[in-house]
């Protein structure tokens, strides 16, 4: 994604529009332009005319979501405040045959959640009840406007909390975790949110509400909760979420450890991972990430690093401190020169800011930069950077390095000048690059931003016609007609038709006597 | 009946076949054909001459649970995957194994032992859990399946309390679709979200979509030490309480057991703690300590570090549990029991784990009704139990067993406040109205050939018009394990 520092005025970049949001191949059914004139009374009826947003200038607000280099207004936005009411908006809309598309708090990071100028956005922000928790289950039921955060406070008085934590969790959606399957720093130990989402209430494309699992996770039928989790917005809108919920561990203890070499922390990182421990959290930063985390945040990390490795340990307390004890053991020996350890709140906060604010904080040391979400094998991690480092060099463009070492998902910030003519190209072609290196490590272009529209021109190097032909015959048994977050995703959009007929004549061997029939 | 002779096109796609004999039926239902494919390339050679000459498939691996689910409608040629029995890759510095579909669960945990690790799925008769060859691989008989069985069946035994089931372990997998088409989702990597995961959609669909041939996994260190505590109780009431409190406890326990091998004898509990020598010595003095009431005072189960309220935990003495034993070694029963009954009639139940009493309570109803006495064993904190009942039972008895337990099992009440919303709104909302999910739910593993006729295999599902539209794009002409699975797919 593409991520100008100083946030733009919306719409001043025309150049910015994005061609996936309005071009000839995505276009929509012939006439949903006209079609959503006549349906903007059908839907103002349905939500009240104080759910609906008309005015233009009003409409900008949505153009996008948190990857704002692509941007289109929509043509209309709705916000229901019911499961019912999303139905009927949708069946509405399938009828008309205009395309819609479900936004929770609009911080994505790969367009997901991109609007369609000639389709309805679906904003979820007004469905925030938590509707239940059952402490003794381990569950709560949830709207999907819900914050990710807010599930985790409401769990807290029965000694429980929701473990994926995306770093926008103070305000991203629930509803918009189901859509990305986002995970967070903490999910190399605790998984993402496919792993803790054990019922869907979803309105189908047709606009139909239905069930997908029963809050058990282990409902009998085809995983369709486990393929509509992370199906980024394509197979239906989510209105009500079961989740799971755990206990919060005894105890935490975060560890900075600063290295003189790039090379020294990824040793460290492997052998953490080989010495059978599984830290909640295993987090890296290079030279330049430190830099413009110094220079936004003052995080104060020991002076003259080359990388730092922030490494969080959780569960029972014995065992913490004796994993603790051992993890400073291991990064001593690959020759930390400065290790530091948070036992509070106030102390561990000190710790993950300079973390946390690292993708802002880029924006004082470069005027644009893109984030790119790479993931390797966790093993060629050091190969891995080290031809960045040489992409970098050989490109003059420099790319900071952050990233969730624990399970290889990097998140490198191609740094540039929008104000210079090329730059933005040539930090476009470093991104690809990047993105390349990984697939030939046997990675992948997303570990937890999603495809959206920012990379599925990508997603053909890592998957087979086969392989998205494939992908498609779900989306196609879910939304026939295309009008689901069209244009996400998939490079080239299947056009579902009917599905064949079963075989009812003989086979022709059969006919002539080659084949026997049984 | 059975076919005299293989046809050129199916001999010329696979170097393994043979025409099918009596013991290649399944479920009743006679194949003509056996091919043993080597490669996903050959299998893929082999579903497309299948597609071609409009033969129902059905895939079978080392068939440890071959007779689980409905039995198919047709069946012309069987594809079984033992030959395809290769790790491909174990990438031990990253912790992934990738594999063909026909290694057995015994030679992965092999395999990934040797570099101290293993794949946590230690589905039932597998072996027990410990430091030494034990989980998957261990001396149990059921290490000899197959992981593409594993993954069709989405089995998961006593670890599913942390790990989950292979849906939740599974990070890329190969199939060969009913036509032929060779298709790939996820990767080799523990984090991805590029394009849908296909893997989850494969994952427990009992061979109705396509033909899986290669998997990838994501594996744990094994554990240095393990401890279970035991406890017997005498009610339903104090089995809910044992599993409440080790579920609760801070005390991170892999697998939380119950066995109730018939309704006159205690309920058998057990706990797990894995993890290095020391640290799990210690919890599982805690938990002793714990489940006995001796504990001095309350149990913080807040985080030391962030200073969040402690919430104390009830002793189970209170609701009268027996003695705690604690052991290095997994009782007798352990990851057996009902779940891993080889005959009779074995049933699914899953369920919110806050509502084990009332599930409890259900099938002793049920059972009672009826004259039955089943085996009940299972990963209670899980929500997931098995029941059992003897080959002997009457086939009408069983049936009525079913019928009352499915009755009987009650929603979690947080569930049914929360969905009776969704129920009143969906009234008009179409096709799919099937109103707010059960919350429980009782399914038929495998059971005799006249209890399968008097029974619905899979009972009620949410969803099915979708799953049924799933299907429908994957295999069109459903010649694929046709009506095994929900709904006669």
């Amino acid at each position: 994604m593409i991520e100008t520092a100083a946030t733009a005025p919306p719409g001043t970049s025309p150049a910015a529009t994005s061609p996936a949001a309005t071009g000839p191949a995505d276009a929509g059914p012939a006439g949903a332009a006209a079609g959503l004139a006549a349906l903007i009374p059908r839907i103002a009826a349905i939500s009240g005319p104080g759910s609906v947003i008309t005015d233009p200038l009003q409409l900008r607000t949505y153009e996008c979501d948190g990857l704002t280099a692509h941007r289109c207004s929509p043509g209309l936005v709705v916000l229901p405040e019911s499961a019912q009411q999303v139905a009927a908006i949708v069946r509405a809309c399938a009828q008309a045959k205009v395309p819609f598309v479900a936004r929770g708090s609009g911080t994505g990071l790969s367009g997901g959640a991109l609007p369609r100028g000639d389709g309805v956005l679906i904003v979820l922000t007004r469905m925030r009840n938590i509707i239940a928790i059952d402490p003794a289950s381990r569950r709560a039921i949830v709207e999907p406007g819900v914050t990710n955060l807010a599930v985790s406070k409401a769990a807290a008085p029965f000694g429980l909390f929701y473990a994926p934590d995306p770093s926008s969790q103070v305000i991203c959606s629930v509803g918009g975790n189901v859509a990305e399957n986002s995970g967070g720093a903490h999910c190399l130990k605790h998984g993402f949110t496919v792993h803790h989402v054990t019922g869907l209430e979803i309105v189908t494309p047709q606009g139909e509400l239905t069930w997908l699992g029963d809050g058990t996770g282990a409902a009998p039928g085809y995983d369709l909760l486990g393929v509509f989790t992370g199906s980024e917005g394509t197979l239906g809108i989510v209105t009500k979420i079961i989740v799971k919920l755990m206990r919060i561990p005894e105890s935490v203890t975060t560890l900075l450890a600063a290295f003189t070499t790039m090379g020294a922390g990824g040793t460290a990182v492997s052998a953490i991972i080989s010495s059978g421990i599984l830290p909640a959290a295993i987090e890296m930063m290079d030279a330049l990430a430190i830099e413009a985390a110094e220079a936004a945040v003052a995080c104060r990390y020991p002076e003259g690093a080359a990388a730092v490795l922030i490494v969080e340990l959780d569960g029972p307390q014995a065992d913490v401190v004796r994993e603790t004890a051992a993890v400073r053991a291991i990064c001593e020996q690959a020759g930390a020169y400065e290790i530091r350890a948070a036992h509070d709140a106030a102390e561990r906060t000190a710790i993950w800011t300079g973390r946390k604010s690292a993708f802002a904080a880029v924006g004082r040391i470069s005027p644009a930069y893109i984030v790119q979400d790479g993931v390797v094998p966790r093993t060629a991690l050091p190969q891995v950077l080290e031809a960045i480092t040489e992409l970098s060099a050989a490109s003059g463009v420099r790319v900071a390095n952050v990233f969730h070492a624990g399970d290889g998902n990097l998140h490198p910030l191609v740094l540039f000048d929008d104000a210079v003519p090329g730059a933005s190209e040539a930090a476009e072609k470093v991104s690809g690059a990047i993105l390349d290196l990984c697939i030939e490590h046997g990675g992948s272009i997303t570990g937890e931003h999603g495809v959206g529209v920012d990379k599925s021109k990508y997603l053909p190097r890592m998957f087979s016609p086969d392989d998205l032909d494939t992908m498609q015959l779900v989306r196609c048994a879910f939304d026939p007609a295309g009008l689901c977050n069209p244009g996400k995703i998939f490079p080239t959009p299947r056009l579902c038709g009917e599905v064949p007929g079963i075989r009812r004549a003989p086979h022709p061997l059969v006919a002539s006597g080659q084949l026997e029939q049984f | 009946m059975t076919a005299q002779s293989i046809p050129a096109l199916l001999a010329g796609a696979c170097t393994d076949i043979r025409l099918a004999g009596k013991a290649d039926a399944v479920g009743g239902c006679q194949p003509s054909y056996h091919a043993c494919p080597a490669s996903t390339q050959e299998a893929s050679a082999v579903l497309r001459v299948a597609a071609e000459l409009g033969l129902a498939v059905l895939p079978r691996g080392a068939g440890t649970r071959l007779h689980w689910g409905a039995p198919p409608s047709r069946c012309d040629l069987v594809v079984d995957t033992r030959r395809m029995d290769a790790v491909l890759e174990h990438a031990a510095g990253d912790l992934v194994v990738r594999v063909q579909a026909g290694v057995s669960l015994r030679k992965l945990a092999d395999v990934v032992g040797a570099a101290g690790q293993r794949l946590a799925l230690d589905p039932p008769g597998s072996g027990g859990a410990g430091p030494g060859g034990a989980g998957p691989g261990g001396a149990g008989p059921g290490g000899t399946g197959t992981i593409g069985g594993l993954i069709a069946t989405g089995v998961a035994g006593p670890l599913r309390l942390r790990y989950g089931a292979p849906r939740d372990l599974l990070i890329g997998i190969t199939v060969v679709r009913a036509d032929g088409a060779v298709a790939h989702s996820g990767g080799k990597v523990v984090k991805n979200v590029a394009g849908y995961d296909l893997g989850k959609l494969f994952a427990g669909s009992y061979g109705t979509l396509g033909l899986i041939t290669e998997a990838a996994f994501r594996l744990h260190p094994k554990p240095q030490a393990v401890a279970f505590v035991t406890t017997d109780c005498p009610d339903v009431a104090a089995a809910q309480a044992v599993m409440a409190a080790a579920a609760d406890s801070p005390l991170a326990p892999s697998a939380a057991e119950l066995d109730w091998p018939r309704r006159e004898a205690p309920i058998r509990a057990g706990i797990l703690l894995e993890g290095d020598p020391a640290g799990v010595a210690e919890r599982a003095e805690r938990l002793r300590a714990l489940l006995t009431g001796a504990a001095a005072g309350p149990v913080a189960t807040g985080p030391v570090a962030t200073g969040t309220v402690a919430t104390g935990t009830v002793p189970v003495s209170a609701v009268g549990a027996g003695p705690v034993a604690v052991s290095t070694v997994a009782p007798s029963w352990w990851g057996r029991g009902a779940a891993a009954a080889a005959d009779g009639t074995v049933l699914r139940l899953a369920f919110w784990a806050g509502e084990l009493a009332a599930v409890l309570d259900a099938i002793a109803r049920a059972a009672a009704g009826g004259g039955l006495d089943p085996a009940v064993s299972g990963s209670a904190a899980a929500g997931v139990l098995h029941v059992s009942l003897p080959p002997s039972t009457a086939a009408a008895a069983v049936a009525e067993f079913l019928t009352a337990l499915r009755t009987a099992l009650t929603r979690s009440p947080v569930l049914a406040a929360a969905g009776g919303a969704a129920a009143a709104g969906t009234a008009a909302a179409g096709r799919l109205s099937t109103g707010p999910p059960a919350g429980a739910s009782a399914t038929v593993l495998h059971a005799p050939a006249a209890v399968l006729d008097a029974v619905d295999v899979w009972g009620p599902v949410s969803a099915l018009s979708l799953m049924q539209a799933v299907k429908d794009r994957f295999d069109p002409e459903h010649r694929l394990a046709p009506a095994r699975f929900v709904g006669g797919i």
